[in-house]
């Protein structure tokens, strides 16, 4: 299998799309044949980085690749940046608005669940600049 | 092993869309409101009961792979969710029965 290369720009302002490209993604390894586990850890943390961008930076650019044995997901946006990243990790910590929360987000679970369901992840945030998110999912069977 | 039909029946659950597979067999339950710890410890087959009606709610129960979703305590799903749940084939029911209430019913359908 050649490496696969997906890209979706994510609407900030629409909250009735988010989960559409992870849900995408979903389809997709799916049809590859990936096994259930890998796809559930994909798909956690492609929504959360997805409903980030959403809340926090109006949007941005995914781009995923894979291959059979990891899957690469890359998330860019032009937004606030990340005042506080050490914070950022900890569960229960959340910049999100009440009205974000009243939707059921802003539980500070984002990065958290995307730390624990990726084999690897990287943060590099410039305040005012923006934010990109890198994370490899690998197959475990 | 249990059916959504078999606790559609039980619960006497109103089926908010008609042409979601029904036959699928039930895992467990999970319940939750919290979207990023539902994704994060629901399961695939799963009856997911919750209080939360916006869209995002499709886009959960579809990424966990849960068989139906249940709307507790007389929620209403609001239109943008039933537009999802039906383009996505996502089974959704309501109930006026409180959380507690609907987990002692699902747990008596599952063991049964």
């Amino acid at each position: 299998m050649d490496k696969i290369h997906l890209q979706y720009n994510v609407d900030g302002e629409d909250f009735t799309l988010a989960g559409e490209a992870s849900s995408d993604v979903r389809r997709v390894l799916r049809k590859l044949g990936f096994d259930g586990d890998t796809i559930r850890r994909a798909a956690i943390c492609m929504y959360e980085g997805e409903i980030n961008m959403v809340i926090h930076a109006s949007g941005g650019v995914i781009d995923v690749y894979i291959d059979p044995d990891s899957i690469e997901i890359i998330m860019a946006d032009t937004g606030p940046g990340i005042a506080d990243i050490e914070k950022a990790w900890q569960e229960g910590y959340t910049t999100a608005s009440q009205t974000v929360r009243d939707l059921g987000f802003g539980a500070g679970m984002g990065l958290p669940n995307m730390k624990r369901y990726s084999d690897f992840i990287d943060i590099e945030t410039e305040l005012g600049k923006g934010t990109t998110v890198k994370m490899i999912i690998k197959t475990r069977s | 092993m249990a059916t959504i039909k078999n606790l559609q029946q039980q619960l006497e659950l109103i089926n908010h869309n008609p042409d979601a597979d029904c036959d699928r067999e039930l895992s467990g339950c999970y319940i939750g409101d919290l979207l990023s710890w539902v994704m994060a410890h629901a399961f695939s087959g799963c009856v997911w009961i919750t209080i939360m009606s916006n869209i995002n709610v499709a886009a959960v129960a579809s990424l966990t792979d849960a068989a139906c979703v249940i709307m507790a305590e007389g929620v209403q799903p609001d239109q943008d969710l039933l537009d999802r749940v039906k383009r996505d084939d996502i089974a959704l029911f309501t109930s006026p029965l409180s959380v507690y209430e609907i987990a002692i019913k699902v747990h008596d359908v599952l063991n049964a």
